[in-house]
């Protein structure tokens, strides 16, 4: 019990509250739903039988472990900490999100569930879901912004060829929040046979605990692999945020090692004084999606549109156990620009011949403010979240090439 | 609790042997002046409840309908703020007629639970419906409600099972809204003969009128739904008259006109 007292990891509390975040913020209609599903997590998770077929199709499916690679140039650019990668651009799909993906899947059959939805932003959750849906054959549905669409088209076609639906999204802002609100419509009135699959650790709880969960496959893997190369466990850890789950799956093993210094980085899109999507820094408590969080919202407590070069952390809201672990003080929140993500995109790709998505860019970015005063001996792990490929265009379009 | 407008309106109505016409609009849609109007010719048009729409960027229970009523209002200054500001200004010459606020908690909690509740019993608000906050976040608004006076009316679906009834109909006050479909706002209309078996199951569990809403439209529907249940729900296709409105004038003869035949369909049918 004593030890319960003082993890950092006990969390969220039987209402599904991280200190007053989280909580279960939706309409009756789905309250039913999400009380089974609940009950369902719980007895899976009893279960060896649903641990091994999830381990099992991470292995061979997914391709996991994904490496943890020594940035040796990287390195010495900053000449400052050891640097390394986390690869989760290398998973099937080139991100992070299938790890959640596959285990909510296997949640949604155990539960007889005969219908996918989800939303997406930049189309990477909607990629991994679409995939996950085909390989056990279930209908799936997409919920994305057009202008979404718009700068993630060749997500958008791969989304189609495994034979999802994907419907354009109009109302709102036309990206990730808006998205995530016609979900929820669809799933009110579809509730009966409709699974749907939340992309990061937020919405009603158990999403935020689930999906924490599923991604924490990420940190764990980074302990066994960094004592193997290292003998020992770094000393700062580094992802970028949007709703947060590729960063809460690589610091939740690690929240309890007091000694480790961890960074969030959130969008700082034009700047933290203009348009931007950093929550935390720009934000306050509020209402939204089902749990309460960090949102950015005017006085009246409407929701503000949020604004980043990257599609996936163009949201403005944060996952709620990061707004605890905000309050808390346990993780350090920071933010990059558009500007600075670009350019450690670059970085990356001269200097490693990896191309970073532009939400992992925005972890890239923050090494120059960190890794350079950090002595030779200390070690940093940034985790590279997603592959850069859908993002050539965008890229292409700030930096004025015309492919 | 204290009795509320809203308790003092069904017994009346029971008394009279008939169902409520339990009307929906969005405060501040088109603009202020507008739906002030509307709100003031809704009583005379035989609205006996009043629900009035809080405006909210992300209305996520929502069809698109009352979605884009929510964004017009939005759009021409809509808040909490001048919501609470409507209700007084129609007080001023009603102080019968229930009124319901109806919306999502973000914008309450923004403005603050406590002064929210200070400054809705002051305009004269008598019930509140917030789409997001079920039984399991009593201790957010429900309960500092009905301490302040204030009912806190909710919505039971057709997913609310056996299991779940006790939860929704607990800390409940005013009357049940029967969300008569799964689904947003806008939907199609239910088979009368599927909300009269749900009703009469959700009837074991309480003894607060039930209001059905969803899917109705026309004067005739509402005249169906009035023979099973104690109120029927009006929103979207009022709505969608101010929406079609070629002036702000004709939005407010257009509402009530729509109003007229609705309420008229609930009073053709005689109960007892």
């Amino acid at each position: 019990m004593s030890q319960q007292l003082n993890t950092y990891r006990a969390g969220p509390d039987e209402t599904g509250h991280f200190g007053i975040f989280g909580g279960q913020f939706v309409a009756e209609t789905l309250m039913p739903l999400i009380l089974e599903l609940n009950d369902a997590y719980e007895e899976a998770k009893k279960d060896p039988a649903f641990a091994e077929q999830l381990s099992g199709l991470l292995k061979h499916y997914v391709g996991r472990e994904s490496p943890l690679y020594f940035a040796e140039r990287l390195t010495e650019h900053y000449g400052g900490a050891k640097i390394y990668l986390k690869r989760e651009d290398l998973n099937h799909t080139g991100a992070h999100k299938i790890n959640n993906c596959m285990g909510q899947i296997l949640l949604a059959m155990r539960m007889g569930k005969k219908r996918i939805i989800a939303e997406t932003g930049a189309g990477q959750h909607g990629v991994a879901t679409a995939t996950v849906a085909a390989r056990f054959g279930l209908p799936c549905t997409i919920y994305m912004g057009e202008t979404d669409i718009e700068r993630q088209k060749p997500n958008v076609f791969r989304m189609k060829l495994m034979g999802a639906e994907v419907i354009p999204v109009k109302s709102g802002s036309r990206t990730l929040k808006d998205a995530m609100n016609e979900a929820l419509r669809d799933w009110v009135t579809n509730v009966e046979n409709t699974f749907y699959i939340i992309g990061t650790v937020a919405g009603p709880h158990p999403y935020p605990q689930l999906v924490r969960d599923f991604q924490n496959v990420i940190g764990e893997e980074v302990r066994r692999q960094i004592m193997e190369q290292e003998g020992r466990l770094p000393d700062a850890l580094l992802a970028c945020i949007g709703g947060g789950s590729n960063a809460m799956g690589l610091f939740h093993p690690f929240l309890d090692d007091e000694d480790i210094d961890i960074y969030g980085v959130e969008a700082a899109g034009e700047g933290l004084d203009k348009k931007h999507a950093a929550s935390l820094k720009g934000g306050r408590p509020g209402v939204l999606h089902g749990n309460r969080t960090y949102l950015l919202q005017d006085e009246d407590g409407q929701i503000a549109e949020a604004h980043s070069i990257s599609a996936g952390l163009d949201y403005p809201g944060i996952g709620p156990e990061h707004s605890w672990l905000n309050d808390i003080g346990r993780v350090n929140y920071v933010s990059a620009t558009d500007q600075e993500a670009l350019d450690a995109f670059q970085l990356c790709c001269e200097l490693e011949g990896i191309i970073p998505a532009l939400e992992s860019s925005h972890a890239l970015a923050y090494l120059e403010k960190l890794a350079r005063d950090l002595p030779k001996d200390k070690i940093i792990v940034v985790n590279l979240s997603g592959r850069g490929d859908k993002d050539i265009f965008t890229v292409a379009d700030a930096l004025g090439v015309e492919l | 609790m204290i009795e509320t407008r809203i308790d003092r309106r069904f017994a009346k109505l029971k008394a009279e042997g008939r169902a409520a016409f339990v009307s929906y609009f969005m405060a501040n849609d088109p603009d202020y002046d507008t739906s002030l109007k509307i709100l003031k010719g809704l009583p005379g048009a035989g609205a006996d409840v009043i629900e009035v729409g809080m405006p909210f960027t992300d209305p996520m229970a929502d069809g698109a309908a009352i979605q884009a009523a929510g964004l017009r209002s939005l759009a021409s200054g809509g808040s909490l703020r001048n919501t609470l500001k409507l209700i007084s200004e129609f007080r001023e010459g009603d102080n019968e007629t229930p009124i319901v606020l109806m919306g999502y908690y973000n914008p309450v909690y923004a403005y603050g639970v406590e002064d929210f509740l200070k400054d809705a019993v002051k305009a004269g608000v008598d019930g509140l419906i917030i789409v997001d906050l079920p039984s399991e976040e009593d201790s957010e608004l429900c309960i500092p409600a009905r301490e302040a006076g204030i009912n806190f009316i909710r919505l039971a679906t057709p997913t609310t099972d056996e299991k779940r009834l006790p939860a929704v109909v607990n800390n409940s006050s005013g009357f049940l809204y029967y969300v008569s479909i799964a689904g947003t706002t806008g939907a199609a209309a239910p088979e009368p003969a599927d909300v009269a078996k749900a009703l009469e199951r959700i009837r074991k569990a309480t003894d607060l009128p039930i209001a059905v809403g969803f899917g109705i439209r026309r004067g005739d529907q509402a005249a169906e739904i009035a023979k099973i249940a104690d109120a029927a729900v009006v929103g979207t296709a009022l709505v969608e008259r101010v929406a079609n409105a070629a002036s702000p004038d004709e939005a407010v003869s257009s509402v009530l006109e729509l109003a007229k035949e609705l309420s008229a369909g609930v009073q053709s049918v005689t109960k007892n």
